[in-house]
């Protein structure tokens, strides 16, 4: 029989049965869609984290206060009192890979101006900091060293807080309140957008560092130092140097741990990528198993449909269709079920991955991998589960089938 | 063609001279666990090209049983069935299977139409099998459908045809393929006097052309429209002999009232009114 016949045999036959076909198919339509929409929104995921950490730049080298585990995550940041202004200074003169360093600490404080409110984080650190992180400015500049050294009373603005605080106008040059203290505006940062973990990077304001351990916080340890070196090969050999250097100037003996973590971004980056690969992994994994639910679903109704055409399986074996011709005609039945629902699948699962990226203002990423594995896969899902019930058809005996009521 | 084997040879061409169907000493038991059923006890039977058999007996004398194996559905148990002077047993399945399509045609009682399907393409099946092109295997079902006088009826679902234009569908559908044999069990167990005779009509007119028919049914008057009547006992051929004094069909359904009283079904007015010998008849009845 050629193969439009079959196909044309076996469209027939489903929509004889339209509704149970349909909900026969919904196995493989939610299996595939969940598929293709966890894959889509996981690489968009794994996209976003990776455009982070790329601006960033991954010769940036992060040292925060506080122990690592041994499972690589950041336990008690901030807890220990060691890391001082003087580190910065003492790795930028004794690393030489260390092109930039910058320190920072921070609190969070209720900001006014006019009759406007905005509560936000409030970061100290030195002008260096912005090069390091490769910001733009929207309007006005950084504060300068001499801000730094004086402990002016000095911000720049993150996005968020400037539209918040001021909407439309252009606040540099105008003085905010920042706790009790007034602050002169000096910049506003270029907007970055949700951070991958979903956080407003630019709900954020940037004051001296001095100025926030003097007039802010009162206290003078810091949080973090950010550095940045030369180039990536450089920043691994600059890792260790500024480990063993802050353990001397720390006066860590040996054996014991450090009371600071140094890491590099790029590390970070390869960590981020294959924790969102993973949970992409066990998120399609986890669809999967729905697919070969709605196989099952499948072959059930296969099984269902050979029982009760019995009679018409014994009339077309008496007028001379083989074993092979049976078996073709149920196997692609099950085909055509599996491979419509899995286009189905693909088109319900392409609309919700757009619409769960646009939503989160991610990047859209359809991966034709997953869509063409999609296909394959639940046309092998139809085979597979449809073998069974076929070659059940296909040797049934023509006496008995034929006397079957 | 060059690597057929003989066998395949006869499956192909069939071979002129050879009685078409050869049955030697053919038992078949039925193995039901604890009893064991003797369905046929030796049956001897050579059918010859051309050939109208009317096979008789009562009930659960084998009858089918027979049918089932001369159709190559079954097997015997023990014996030889040679068809066209192939030994049947020495065939795969997939050999039975395009016997079953090229060379045997089935009538079965209760029609065996598949439902929701229209008459031609029920006709058309067995052309599928076939692997004819569209074209061919339209052409092919239009044409017996036209020859049992249903060209008017080709998009109809069975449901929609009375049981003797569903028997015709079933019986243009077994000579699509151009069978050598045609093969009825009981074709007229379900139909009404009258319409049996016009089936019976359209087997003599067929056999005219050539083809040989083995045929099946428990009504004498039926089985007189054969050339020739075997009759099963208890497995076993009891009689064998030929008819005297055959009766045309086409004459029988000139005397016929048109429509039975016993058994009026609306339906058959539909009957009457597509067989073109019908309505002559009915104007001769008029004018007598
Ligand atoms: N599949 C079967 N299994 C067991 N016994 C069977 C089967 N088919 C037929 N028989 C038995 O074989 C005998 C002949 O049956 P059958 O050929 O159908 O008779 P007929 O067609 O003449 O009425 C009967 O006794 C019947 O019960
Ligand atoms: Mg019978």
């Amino acid at each position: 029989m050629d193969f439009i016949a079959i196909l044309r045999i076996a469209v027939q036959a489903l929509t004889r049965n339209k509704m149970r076909s349909l909900l026969t198919m919904l196995g493989i339509i939610i299996g595939v869609g969940a598929v293709i929409a966890t894959v889509g929104v996981g690489q968009g995921a794994q996209q976003q984290v990776q455009d982070q950490i790329a601006a960033m730049g991954t010769n940036v080298i992060f040292i925060s206060s506080g122990t690592v585990n041994r499972g690589g995550v950041r336990v008690g940041s901030g807890a220990t009192k060691t890391l001082i202004n003087e580190d910065v200074q003492a790795i930028l003169r004794e690393v030489p890979t260390i092109s930039a360093a910058a320190p920072g600490a921070g609190t969070s404080a209720q900001l006014v101006f006019d009759n406007q409110n905005w509560n936000t984080r409030v970061t100290g650190t030195e002008p260096q900091y912005f090069q390091i992180r490769d910001w733009n400015f929207a309007g006005g500049a950084d504060f300068t060293g001499d801000d730094v050294t004086h402990s002016a009373n000095v911000v720049v603005l993150g996005a968020t807080v400037k539209q918040n605080l001021f909407g439309g106008s252009d606040p540099v040059g105008q003085t905010i309140r920042l706790g009790n203290l007034p602050f002169q505006v000096v910049g506003v940062l270029q907007a970055k957008g949700q951070s991958g973990i979903g956080q407003d990077q630019d709900d954020m304001v940037y004051v001296p560092i001095t100025t926030l351990q003097k007039k802010i916080t009162g206290q003078d340890w810091l949080q973090y130092i950010i550095a940045s070196a030369s180039s990536q090969p450089a920043s691994y050999a600059a890792q260790d140097q500024i480990t063993s250097q802050l353990r001397d100037r720390h006066r860590i003996r040996q054996g014991q741990d450090d009371d600071f973590s140094v890491r590099n971004l790029a590390d970070v980056a390869e960590l981020a990528d294959q924790s969102s690969k993973i949970m992409t992994l066990l998120l399609a994994s986890i669809a999967g198993v729905s697919l070969i639910v709605g196989g099952i679903g499948i072959m059930n109704i296969m099984l269902v449909s050979v029982t009760e055409r019995t009679r018409e399986i014994g009339i077309r074996i008496a007028i001379g269709a083989t074993e092979s011709d049976v078996l073709r005609q149920f196997l692609s039945e099950s085909v055509v079920l599996s491979v419509a629902g899995g286009i189905v699948g693909i088109l319900f699962g392409v609309v919700s991955s757009i619409t769960i990226t646009k939503v989160l203002g991610w990047h859209i990423l359809i991966s034709s991998i997953a869509v063409v594995a999609a296909v394959v896969f639940s046309m092998a899902v139809g085979v597979f589960f449809g073998y069974y019930p076929a070659r059940k058809a296909a040797r049934l005996d023509p006496i008995e089938a034929l006397r079957f009521e | 063609m060059a690597t057929l084997t003989q066998v395949e040879m006869n499956i192909v061409n069939g071979n002129a001279g050879l009685p078409v169907i050869q049955v030697e000493d053919v038992h078949k038991y039925y193995d039901l666990g604890e009893t064991k059923v003797h369905a046929l006890r030796g049956v001897n039977l050579t059918i010859e090209p051309g050939e109208f058999v009317a096979i008789m007996g009562s009930s659960g004398s084998g009858k089918s049983t027979f049918m089932n194996m001369l159709g190559c559905l079954d097997k015997p148990s023990s014996g030889k069935y040679l068809l066209e002077g192939t030994n049947v047993a020495q065939l795969d399945k997939k050999q039975l299977a395009e016997i079953r399509n090229r060379k045997l045609g089935f009538v079965f009682q209760g029609f065996n139409l598949l439902s929701r399907t229209t008459a031609l393409e029920n006709v058309e099946l067995p052309t599928l099998y076939a692997r004819l092109d569209k074209a061919a295997r339209q052409a092919r079902a239009r044409e017996v459908l036209e020859m049992v006088g249903l060209g008017d009826r080709l998009d109809h679902f069975p449901s929609q045809l009375s049981g003797g234009q569903q028997q015709r569908v079933a019986i243009a559908r077994a000579l699509v393929n151009r069978p050598a044999i045609l093969l009825a069990d009981e074709p007229t167990g379900n139909l009404d006097s009258r319409t049996s005779v016009e089936i019976m009509q359209i087997f003599q007119t067929l056999n005219d052309t050539g083809l040989t028919i083995v045929l099946v049914t428990h009504e004498p008057d039926i089985a007189q429209y054969a050339k020739r009547i075997v009759v099963f006992r208890d497995g076993k051929i009891r009689r064998d002999e030929l008819v005297k004094q055959r009766p045309r069909a086409a004459e029988v359904l000139k005397t016929l009232p048109q429509v039975d009283e016993n058994d009026a079904e609306l339906a058959e007015i539909n009957d009457v009114a597509v067989l073109p010998v019908t309505i002559e008849t009915a104007t001769l009845n008029e004018a007598r």
